[in-house]
């Protein structure tokens, strides 16, 4: 019997198919999925910032695209994924509120995606497919079986990357 | 070197920005019940500190469909402050205030603009209180309205917390007749201590 298993926000989690990982309303966060098709591991990260050398306080490495990204690879490893096959897909990063005057703060959401390409690329995980910014919250499951990334958002119709 | 530190449930800081939190949502309160010119009643506003993964439960689930109207605060301090509510209860307020019944499930253009203002003069007593209480200008700016998922409405100031620690100071206010409403009120680090010495502490 297969499980969809619950991250939170600022969290991580890694799973083997058929269990399928998800998380709730994502807004400006990002949600990556990484995945090794062979061995069928996969793990999901909700960061919400794009930094960790930025801040002070940064005892939750999950928390940042950086430091999120480093310790979901460290635990796919951990659990028999080979770092080479890893691919990704990735959601989020909405700018939930407009401003006319957009600060950083009101932008983190694109911040957060560009973080999160550049930290996957630096790690040789090629991104296969994204479904990033915009304006509307996101729910996403995945699936590391077949690799479905399954997007759902309030009014539209749910689709799969 | 900021004083304040948010992962401490405890601290004097803590109780101190409840009583704030107190205060506010009694002049929010005021403020609703002329606006609607009806009492409006409300309970003791509970202050929670909580930790990200369990934000979006507290309000019945990260999916459920919530109204989040959000303002910079600009001033001697600086921010933001969100106010929230359930979709049904936001559009309750809405006929209340314009003595129609929507049936549409959507919200048309007035009724968000009514919604704004709702927020608008809803977050505008809770600052004015806060602004006296502590003898600091605080301005907020237009507000902005986003009627969406709870967690992702809440990823907003959720972020602005991260940048200060793992938690995130949320104000919850029943008022009468089932509406409940949530403040978020997000002071810049700076500003936590500006608060703070404002009050001798």
């Amino acid at each position: 019997m297969s499980e969809i298993i619950k991250v939170g926000m600022a969290d991580l989690k890694i799973c083997k198919a058929p269990d399928g990982l998800t998380t709730l309303g994502l807004g400006s966060c990002v949600g990556v999925a990484v995945r090794d098709p062979i061995t069928k591991i996969g793990g999901l990260a909700h960061v919400m910032l794009p930094n960790s050398t930025r801040i002070k306080n940064n005892t939750n490495i999950y928390k940042f695209a950086d430091t999120g990204i480093d310790e979901l690879i460290r635990l796919l490893v951990k659990e028999g994924a080979s770092k080479t096959r890893l691919v990704a897909k990735i959601a989020g990063g909405a700018q939930m509120f407009s401003f006319q005057n957009k600060s950083d703060m009101v932008r983190v959401g694109e911040q957060n995606v560009l973080a999160t390409k550049k930290k996957l690329s630096e790690c040789g995980i090629p991104i296969l497919a994204e479904d990033t910014g915009l304006n509307f919250g996101r729910t996403v499951i995945f699936y590391p079986e077949n690799g479905d990334f399954v997007i759902r958002a309030v009014g539209k119709d749910e689709k799969v990357i | 070197m900021a004083k304040i530190d948010l992962n401490e449930d405890n601290s004097m800081y803590f109780d101190v920005l409840k009583e704030l939190g107190n205060i506010g949502c009694g002049n929010a309160t005021t403020a609703l019940a002329h606006m609607l010119n009806r009492k409006v009643d409300m309970s003791v506003p509970q202050v929670r500190l909580l930790e990200f993964k369990d934000v979006g439960s507290i309000l019945g689930g990260e999916e459920i469909i919530m109204a989040g109207i959000y303002l910079m605060v600009e001033g001697d301090i600086t921010g933001s402050i969100m106010f929230l509510l359930e979709k049904e209860s936001a559009k309750s307020l809405i006929a209340m205030l314009m003595g129609t019944t929507s049936s549409e499930d959507e919200l048309n253009e007035i009724e968000q603009s009514a919604l704004k203002e709702i927020g608008n003069i809803i977050t505008a007593s809770y600052l004015n209180s806060l602004s006296s209480l502590t003898n600091l200008s605080i301005y907020p700016s237009v507000p902005a309205l986003c009627i969406d998922m709870a967690g992702a409405i809440l990823s907003v100031p959720a972020i602005e917390f991260g940048l200060i620690g793992d938690r995130i100071l949320l104000i919850e206010n029943s008022f009468s007749e089932g509406l409940n409403g949530y403040f978020i009120l997000v002071p810049d680090l700076d500003s936590y201590d500006k608060i703070f010495a404002s009050i001798g502490m």
